[in-house]
């Protein structure tokens, strides 16, 4: 199906450019989302507005054309040049970041009042009720949702391809340009990000149990050889159960 | 015997007693239109033991809150150790208070609440040295020593490395107290601290109480139902109604001839 050179030259290094843009641009979204997403509870108004105006407008816009704006629209307009990748991880950081904003937000929300007030009364500063209290306990509530996320960021990693990064979708479609039979390598390709998404589902796994265990709750009993797949709805029936079963 | 013990405890100890430690100067507040506090006017002084009886919704709960600063009140003044607690006095002008003001005041402060509020992230011990090491600046070896003394002091010693939740009520709330003491404030608040607890564990906690009461010179202000406790431990109880003290007097004279017949009315409903 696919030659030597080709597999050496184009497919390998395209594996090794999706891994890093998934990592590079997961590591941005994972920075975004805490910082915007803690702006969003902030006490002033104006704070909230400004953190919540980029929220809206990473949401309301298309990652692909987010991409396309930063790799030709920003060299025109600001006259900066990206080379393509940062180009990629920057629109799929900033956009998913947004969307993680929404969880950290979320998250912190849900933290029990209670919890602050007894920051207070032990005298912490709000920064500190922030860093020690709130967003450690708001954590574990955090990992499921940020493992769709991820999920998401890594299929979405596909559109790279269309700014001219070599990642491994973009190899694909040139094995498809040079031999016209496209049903192998795109089946291949399906595989390998299943594969992928298997892999970061079973690592989130392991950070949701790790971050139950430092809250003193016993992690949730292992289950089936799948059921990494299925990491929200899993977590939702052994807490709901409350060891019930 | 309790009355008596606290006599003798009252003068063995000139030096703390006697000083005025908290004010209360016309304090109003409101929840929209529900006045819960009117002009309130009261005072604490430095180590007694207080205790804040009356009906539910009476406003004990919302006078700890606002020394806690966990309120506001719409008017009036609080003043503890003789420094406003929400007001800050800048060019011989009384103005609402500044985060660092607050924090001045409130570091005398400490509370214990009816639901714990341990958190949940940190083990026994890190509940309790975390804030002496970060608050404070206390070099964390010294915080986990003293952690570990007032874990021996609530029997707990051998819970340092527990998390919340693989604790019952009661060792919780006994962690918490201990929380509170580790910041050494001069003042500790406590909220129904018992009724959260299943009835088998109200004693081991009230027991610690008791031994806090009788062994330091911390001021207590505490909202109870437990009145054989507050008989035990209280140098002064206030009868609140209505966010008003209707009658005040010594544990003795509260408990055994109460003049005001509200005060009569809730004791025979309660006791
Ligand atoms: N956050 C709040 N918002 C609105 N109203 C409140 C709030 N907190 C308290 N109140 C009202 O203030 C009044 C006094 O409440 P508070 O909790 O101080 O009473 P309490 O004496 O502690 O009663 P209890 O014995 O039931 O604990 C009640 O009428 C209550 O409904
Ligand atoms: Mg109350």
């Amino acid at each position: 199906m696919m030659s030597e050179k080709f597999f050496t030259e184009w497919f390998l290094p395209g594996i090794w450019i999706t891994v890093q843009v998934t990592v590079y641009s997961a590591a941005l979204a994972l920075a975004v989302s805490f910082l915007i997403g803690t702006l969003r509870t902030s006490p002033l108004w104006i704070v909230r507005f400004a953190s919540g105006t980029y929220f809206e407008i990473f949401r309301g816009t298309s990652a692909l054309v987010m991409m396309f704006w930063m790799a030709y629209a920003v060299p025109s307009l600001l006259g900066i040049q990206f080379v393509p990748m940062a180009a990629g991880v920057l629109a799929l950081g900033l956009t998913y970041g947004a969307y993680g904003s929404e969880i950290v937000r979320g998250a912190l929300a849900a933290v029990a009042p209670a919890q602050r007030e007894a920051g207070i009364a032990l005298n912490f500063t709000k920064a500190q009720r922030l860093r020690k209290i709130e967003l450690p306990q708001a954590w574990p509530e955090m990992i499921p949702p940020f493992n769709n996320l991820l999920i998401e960021l890594l299929k979405g990693t596909a559109l790279v391809s269309t700014i001219a990064v070599a990642d491994m979708t973009f190899a694909g479609n040139l094995l498809r340009l040079a031999k016209g039979d496209s049903a192998p390598i795109y089946t291949l390709l399906l595989v390998i990000y299943f594969v992928f998404a298997f892999l970061l589902t079973r690592g989130m796994r392991l950070l949701e149990r790790q971050a139950n265990r430092r809250m003193g709750k016993t992690p949730p009993e292992k289950t089936g050889f799948l059921s990494g797949l299925r990491s929200k709805s899993a977590t939702d029936a052994v807490t709901g159960t409350g060891g019930a079963k | 015997m309790s009355a008596d013990q606290n006599l003798t405890k009252d003068q063995s100890n000139p030096a703390v007693d006697g000083k005025e430690l908290i004010r209360f100067d016309k304090v109003t507040k409101r929840f929209g239109s529900n006045v819960v506090l009117d002009e309130l006017d009261f005072s604490v002084n430095s180590g007694k033991h207080v205790t804040l009886i009356g009906p539910s919704g009476s406003g004990k709960t919302t006078i700890l809150r606002l020394l806690m600063t966990l309120l506001k009140p719409e008017e009036g003044t609080i003043r503890v150790g003789g420094k406003y607690l929400t007001h800050e006095e800048r060019n011989g002008k009384l103005v609402k208070a500044g985060e660092k003001h607050i924090r001045e005041v409130r570091k005398n402060i400490g509370m214990v609440f009816q639901q714990f509020n341990l958190f949940p992230n940190m083990s026994a011990l890190r509940n309790i040295t975390e804030a002496p090491v970060s608050v404070l600046g206390l070099p964390k070896d010294e915080a986990e020593e003293r952690a570990r003394e007032l874990l021996d002091m609530v029997g707990l010693g051998d819970k340092t490395d527990a998390y919340p939740t693989q604790l019952s009520g009661g060792q919780q709330q006994r962690v918490a107290i201990a929380r509170a003491l580790a910041m050494r404030p001069q003042v500790l608040l406590l909220d129904e601290v018992t009724s959260a607890l299943d009835p088998e564990l109200v004693a081991g906690v009230l027991d610690v109480l008791r031994d806090i009461a009788h062994t330091t010179d911390i001021t207590m202000l505490c909202v109870t139902h437990e009145m054989g406790f507050a008989r035990d431990i209280s140098d002064q109880v206030l009868m609140f109604d209505s966010g008003r003290v209707i009658e005040s007097g010594t544990a003795e004279k509260m408990f055994n001839e109460p003049e005001h017949e509200r005060t009569r009315e809730f004791l025979s409903a309660v006791l």
